[in-house]
């Protein structure tokens, strides 16, 4: 599972404004209040919103159990809600689900449901919530992407307590359970939802009309549990990055999903475009491979992790958009653990690490590919960085298409993103021995049961404690050299109140029930 | 004339048939199928093994192969690996957009062309042909999305006088906003009236030098006719032949230009078809689009065997 949902020319700059968001919405139990937005002025009902994203052609698609784009999570996030959402930290904020309580060892979590209404006018049950975990993982299905995630949920013994109450069940203790259902695939759906076309939801949005590669017009849906949305009209429309900007700047568009740092420079100076950046968070690395040589010698990755000039492959990798990063994964969001110090460049320190190994002589390969913006270039800045401590480092490019599968395969070490997603999954996806995309070739049992652990501690204090013991045991072991945090970048027209800067995959990203227009 | 037409369009089958097996052998050879770049970064080995499983990927190539060739026999383009839908409805779905483009820009295109090419040809070297020639040559090394960006900065960004892009526009917008057309089909007409009229020029030139064009001026032959009925003919061959590869161009679509106006064009369509590996989308859109350009010089030949008959015994 992963994060960026976009294939091509994904800039994989995202980013999460830590502390600094002024989240709307996501306090325990309450429902979205108004914004505070821009702090100015009270917000206004009517016309007609246009948001930009890139497009994905045939394979855009509406069905929330299929979504896979950004493009589509912006449409379905229109016309549906979650169980629960993420905020800018990537912790669990209640959506439908009012609230939520587990046994003592994570096994059975309840959930309330919030009075709901669907598009049909039908109220929001447990029957539509257990339908929906049944739909996410029919078997059939190959496009659910939710269905690894979720598999840890018994359906059987899952049921409904009561009028407003969802007893789900899981077949493994599941202390991060609310979490995942805050990810990508997941939306709840009525139990009448049969035909992806029609959809039958409970979002802020009614579906108008909609055609893959093309347009998605949706209108107000004047139920909705959340106070419903400002404007009238909503549409999603598919456009090439220079296209976005183009018409964000002529007032064709109002929002412009995933702007380039160059766009963002072109405008600081005009009036009619706001940039809206969630400071970086989310990773870009360069991995080297802990199962292979020589880098199954913890000395070695860290005298590589000495090496690296952080601020330069900023600078070039990530056009100055960004932050430097902490060989750790998911800066800004819950369960980080801030205290460690921050490692900065040590060549000679480096290269005495690499002598006592005997790791000086060796021509070691980068592999890499220009799937993401800044990967090549990253990849040929540190492999000369790596040359000041006399080591010789070959960069070699691949396909785009199939990068994030070849490069668990080919080359020692790898260029390396990933987007905004909780750190236990982080951790779930790349670093645990039977994950599918363990691009550093991590494989330790100590460190998958402390994992397995932390899954059965309901204390989320206690929980974190556990998280950092592993972040740090990367930090100074591990493959993960992640030398940078790339800001995210939207575009809004000056027009547009209500809208704040926001990490890809959370709530408030790519959603417009709470914009208006001035 | 109609048997050679005939001839050739047989030919056109063949080479169709060629096109269809190389297309899918290249496809073949990109690193990757549908299954495994479908959310590259996000599919574990299991579900890439389903999907494959479910898309029919996992068959041997030839049966893929003969199975997609037995349909367009009978007419059916296939079944796209992404959508799941016919192919024939990706391809209307863009070639009304793209059809347009083409020939509103061929309509401005061949006139334009025309009149300078003829109009330098007669004074070559003179003050209006150096002046054109500068100003062909030096567009013609500005490339599409140079032109496209500064026409849109200056057109639409600062002046606002049109739009910068065809977001949210629908196939009846077109003609209620002609405005719309008028920055893309600037730019792609830039480009082939560059290279038309230089043909067109380069073919009056060697026209009126020639010696049946001296003898005709010898004999009295007036100015008019002689230009009408001598000149022109004989120097329209090669621009047609260039306009059979502008217009093949064309209904290819422009993928720069698609992708700067965000026009929902067939050039657009076949790079995602590509990316995405949906080989039997690649297969019908190259296919559609081969087809059209065989039509389109098998068109230029006989017009120009029309104009000039003798051109035959060069067969």
């Amino acid at each position: 599972m992963s994060i960026f949902h976009n294939r091509r020319e994904f800039l994989a700059l995202t980013g999460a404004a830590a502390g600094a968001l002024a989240l709307t919405g996501c306090g325990a139990g309450s429902s979205s209040g108004a914004p505070v937005a821009d702090g100015r002025g009270k917000p206004r009902r009517g016309g007609q919103f246009r948001a930009l994203f890139t497009g994905g052609g045939e394979q855009e698609t509406i069905d929330p159990h299929a979504e896979a784009l950004a493009i589509d999570m912006a449409r379905t996030k229109a016309l549906f809600d979650r169980l629960v959402d993420l905020d800018a930290t990537m912790a669990p904020v209640p959506r439908l689900a009012r609230k939520w309580e587990s046994n003592a060892d994570a096994t059975v979590w309840r959930f309330t449901l919030r009075d709901a209404l669907f598009h049909d006018g039908k109220p929001l049950t447990p029957e539509d919530v257990l339908f929906t975990f049944g739909r996410i993982l029919d078997p059939k299905a190959t496009t659910h992407f939710a269905q690894s995630l979720l598999s840890v949920i018994d359906l059987k013994r899952s049921r409904s307590a009561g009028k407003n109450v969802v007893e789900v069940a899981l077949k493994r203790p599941g202390a991060e359970f609310p979490a995942l259902l805050g990810t990508l695939g997941t939306a709840v759906v009525s139990s009448r939802y049969t035909d992806p076309a029609k959809p039958v939801g409970t979002g802020a949005f009614t579906l108008k009309s909609f055609r893959a590669g093309r347009a998605f017009v949706a209108e107000r849906f004047d139920d909705h549990w959340d106070g419903g949305a400002y404007v009238d009209e909503l549409r999603i429309l598919s456009a090439d990055a220079d296209a976005r900007g183009n018409a964000l700047r002529a007032g064709e568009a109002e929002f412009g999903y995933e702007m380039t740092p160059t766009f963002a420079r072109t405008v600081q100076a005009d009036k009619s475009v706001r940039i809206l950046a969630a400071k970086g968070s989310t990773a870009h690395a360069i991995v080297m491979k802990c199962d292979q040589e020589p880098f199954d010698n913890p000395d070695v990755t860290r005298a590589f992790k000495l090496l690296a000039d952080r601020e330069k492959l900023v600078q070039v990798g990530l056009a100055g958009q960004g932050v430097v990063g902490n060989d750790m994964f998911g800066k800004g969001y819950q369960y980080y653990p801030e205290d460690v110090p921050q490692r900065t460049r040590d060549v000679a320190e480096a290269r005495s690490l690499l002598k006592k190994a005997g790791a000086l002589n060796k021509t070691l390969s980068i592999y890499t590919s220009a799937v993401a913006t800044g990967f090549v270039e990253a990849a040929t800045l540190f492999a000369e960085q790596a040359a000041d401590a006399g080591l010789r480092v070959k960069v070699t490019t691949g396909a785009s298409e199939t990068y994030f599968k070849d490069q668990l395969a080919k080359g020692v070490m790898g260029s390396h993103r990933s987007g905004a997603m909780t750190i236990p999954n982080y951790i779930n996806d790349r670093l645990l021995t039977k994950s599918a995309f363990n691009a550093s070739g991590w494989r330790r049992e100590d460190f998958d049961a402390t994992f397995a652990k932390a899954q059965s501690t309901t204390d989320a204090g206690e929980r974190g404690k556990l998280y950092g013991r592993l972040q740090r045991t990367v930090h100074d072991e591990g493959g993960l050299l992640i030398w940078g945090h790339p800001d995210w970048l939207n575009g809004v027209s000056s027009r547009v109140r209500g809208m704040e800067a926001a990490p890809p995959n959370t709530l408030d990203s790519g959603r417009f029930d709470k914009v208006w227009l001035v | 004339m109609r048997r050679y037409a005939c001839q050739r369009l047989a030919l056109g089958v063949v080479q169709l048939a060629l096109l269809a097996v190389l297309v899918f052998l290249l496809t073949s050879l990109l690193p990757g199928d549908a299954a495994d770049v479908r959310n590259n970064e996000d599919a574990g080995a299991e579900q890439v093994a389903a999907l494959r499983e479910q898309l029919r990927l996992d068959r041997p190539p030839l049966e893929r192969f003969t199975d997609w060739a037995s349909g367009i026999v009978t007419g059916d383009l296939g079944t796209s690996l992404v959508s799941g839908g016919p192919v024939l409805d990706i391809l209307t779905e863009t070639v009304g957009t793209t059809l347009v483009l083409a020939a509103v820009t061929l309509a401005v295109v061949v006139p334009l062309a025309v009149t300078l090419g003829i109009a330098c040809g007669l004074r070559e070297g003179g003050l209006l042909d150096r002046s054109v020639t500068s100003v062909t040559l030096a567009l013609n090394a500005v490339p599409d999305f140079v032109l496209a960006l500064l026409l849109v900065t200056g057109l639409s960004l600062r002046l606002g006088w049109l739009p910068a892009t065809w977001v949210g526009v629908g196939a009846a917008d077109l003609l209620v906003r002609p405005g719309l057309l008028v920055l893309p089909v600037t730019v792609v007409a830039a480009r082939m009236v560059c290279l038309l009229s230089r043909q067109v020029r380069a073919g009056m030139v060697t026209v009126l030098q020639a010696g049946y064009v001296a003898q005709a001026r010898r004999l009295g032959v007036p100015r008019r006719t002689l230009l009408l009925r001598h000149v022109l003919p004989n120097a329209a061959v090669p621009g047609i032949q260039e306009l059979a590869r502008v217009g093949d161009n064309l209904v290819g679509g422009v993928l720069i230009v698609e992708a700067v106006f965000a026009i929902p064009g067939v050039a657009t369509a076949l790079v995602r078809a590509v990316e995405a590996r949906d080989v039997p989308t690649v297969q019908g859109l190259a296919l559609v689009v081969a087809a059209a350009a065989l039509l389109f010089s098998l068109a230029a030949d006989l017009f120009s065997h029309r104009l000039v008959p003798r051109t035959e015994v060069l067969r």
